[in-house]
């Protein structure tokens, strides 16, 4: 479905990403990892033409995508999810919601949208006229979530939703991110926290210093600590696990 | 608000005998239009433009031109203006959004002295003499009218009225959502979307073509132009600091900034005359600084705390 190819992108000359490769099936909920600053919102922000990337290519459903801006992403079936949620804080929960549909929405689907996001996020339908900015920590990642939602995406990127979350609102929004993929919703998230992140994904790659340095099924990764290891201590991949594969 | 406008409808027949006043209405009218399009770029989409005065002067530079080259109908010239300067703001707009922040604010800063210098120094339209306009039969065809005033003043009434219309259902609107959503995150509303560029671009066309329908009517008003009196850089910051005293992004802001700068302006002329040119600007710029201290969102945002407290002792 997704299907990243040797990637190299960065800021103002400062290079962030070296010929990165991944991709995501349809179905899939496939988590991203590493270390701050390895490069995973850039990698993110790549897929959704936030930013260009220098060279490689990214295709979606088999075509090039890497030159289109982000509405026309919308437009193809990929949304974005921000990290930190970037909710409009002075906008109400509806507005906000409502924001979500992009540029091109007609009627019937901001109807229909509306009303799949309350069935996922009952708690947003009692708080819709509510300004966004009085939400919880979490129901405000439910709502940007939800508002991600709005377009009717086949493939949802989410950078970090779990971040600053309590336990309860961890699971609950993990248990969300599931019904949505459930409802046949390819998933990239962002999260540091491997445990979660495993536990949630199919697969999953980790990235370090713009580079992948392991990926594979998710069950896989969470045997021993070697993904830990990896992680922190920048260790070198043992030659036992797959590189980028499966 | 039905009583305001009531009152409003036969305010000349008491003022038909004091120009002064009737003059000070009009004027405040005008401005409260001028707000309204400044603070569609400034207050809703948050892109802050000390150079608005350009295209008000662009509008009544070219319905003048036109009146005076092709003998045109200034109503046309009226359509003509507001196109030609709508579409300089798209022109000055694509470059100009590429910069952020106070680097914008620079931007259309320059533009406009630019245009004003250019005027100036421009033989063809008048240069620094400026351009008178012929004296027409009176009537609401020429838009003229000579001996009594009162119909500019109903003219000025309605077209702010359609203007305010305007910004409020705008307000309302989609476009208005996607303006304020741009201003308060504008990577999250890129990210949902909505291209920033081609936003700001027809917030920017509709802002500078309201502005220029006012700088025609100016025009016909004055029946003389020049750079100073339509171009002045002093005039770009007037058009910004009404809405921003009256509280930026709302529907009332810069009609409540024009009742209060208007007046000031117009007595401050009578009080210090030739002397004290400029001396409105001081009181404006000491009335600023009053409400950014006390009141950051303008005098509209005091009604409102007003009303929240009410709300708040009541319930």
């Amino acid at each position: 479905m997704l299907d990243v190819r040797q990637v190299s992108a960065g800021y103002d000359g400062l290079q962030i990403l070296w010929e990165v490769a991944i991709h995501v099936d349809a179905g899939e909920i496939v988590a991203l990892m590493g270390p701050n600053g390895s490069g995973k919102s850039t990698l993110m922000n790549s897929v959704s033409g936030l930013i260009r990337i220098w060279s490689g290519e990214i295709l979606f459903e088999g075509r090039r995508i890497d030159a289109l801006p982000p509405h026309a992403m919308i437009g193809m079936g990929v949304a974005h999810v921000l990290e930190r949620h970037r909710l409009f804080p002075d906008m109400t929960v509806l507005e906000n919601l409502m924001l979500g549909c992009g540029p091109h929405a007609r009627k019937q689907s901001i109807a229909q949208g509306l009303e799949q996001a309350y069935a996922l996020f009952p708690l947003l339908k009692e708080r819709r006229t509510q300004i966004a900015g009085s939400l919880s920590g979490g129901e405000q990642q439910m709502c940007a979530i939800a508002r991600g939602l709005m377009s009717s995406p086949r493939l949802l990127l989410i950078d970090e939703p779990f971040i600053g979350l309590s336990p309860h609102m961890r699971s609950a929004v993990a248990k969300a991110i599931r019904a949505i993929n459930r409802d046949g919703v390819s998933v990239l998230l962002i999260e540091q926290n491997v445990a979660e992140a495993l536990s949630l994904s199919q697969r999953a790659y980790i990235l370090r210093e713009g580079r992948i340095v392991l990926g594979g099924r998710s069950e896989d990764l969470k045997v021993g600590q070697t993904v830990e290891r990896i992680f922190m201590a920048r260790e070198d991949v043992p030659s036992g696990l797959d590189i980028v594969s499966s | 608000m039905a009583a305001l406008l009531g009152i409003l409808l036969v305010l000349p027949m008491a003022l038909s005998d004091r120009p002064f006043e009737l003059r000070m209405m009009v004027v405040i009218f005008l401005y409260a239009m001028l707000g309204h399009g400044w603070n569609i770029l400034g207050g809703y989409a948050g892109q802050i433009s000390v150079g608005h005065g350009l295209f008000f002067g662009l509008g009544a530079y070219t319905s003048t031109m036109l009146s005076l080259k092709l003998g045109l109908n200034p109503w046309f010239g009226m359509a003509a203006g507001g196109a030609a300067a709508a579409a300089a703001g798209v022109l000055v707009g694509i470059p100009c959004f590429r910069l952020k922040g106070h680097y914008f604010v620079i931007a259309t800063l320059v533009v406009a002295e630019s245009a004003f210098q250019l005027f100036a120094a421009w033989d063809w339209v008048g240069g620094a003499m400026g351009l008178q306009l012929p004296v027409q039969e009176q009537g609401l065809l020429n838009l003229q009218f000579h001996r009594n005033k009162v119909p500019y003043y109903y003219i000025a009434l309605g077209m702010l009225a359609a203007v305010t219309a305007l910004v409020w259902w705008l307000e309302r609107s989609r476009f208005g959502y996607i303006l304020r959503a741009l201003r308060d995150d504008e990577e999250a509303a890129r990210s949902l979307g909505f291209s920033p560029a081609l936003y700001k671009l027809l917030a920017m066309a509709l802002s500078a073509g309201i502005v220029g329908v006012g700088g025609v009517f100016f025009a016909q008003y004055v029946l003389f132009i020049d750079p100073f009196s339509v171009l002045a850089l002093s005039f770009s910051v007037v058009i910004a600091l009404i809405p921003i005293l009256g509280g930026a992004g709302t529907v009332a802001g810069p009609m409540l900034g024009a009742i209060v700068l208007v007046p000031i302006s117009e007595y401050s002329r009578v009080l210090f005359s030739g002397t004290g040119r400029n001396v409105d600007l001081l009181i404006y710029g000491f009335l600023i600084m009053l409400i950014s201290v006390y009141r950051p969102d303008g005098l509209a945002g005091l009604f409102r705390a007003r009303r929240e407290r009410r709300a708040y002792v009541s319930g």
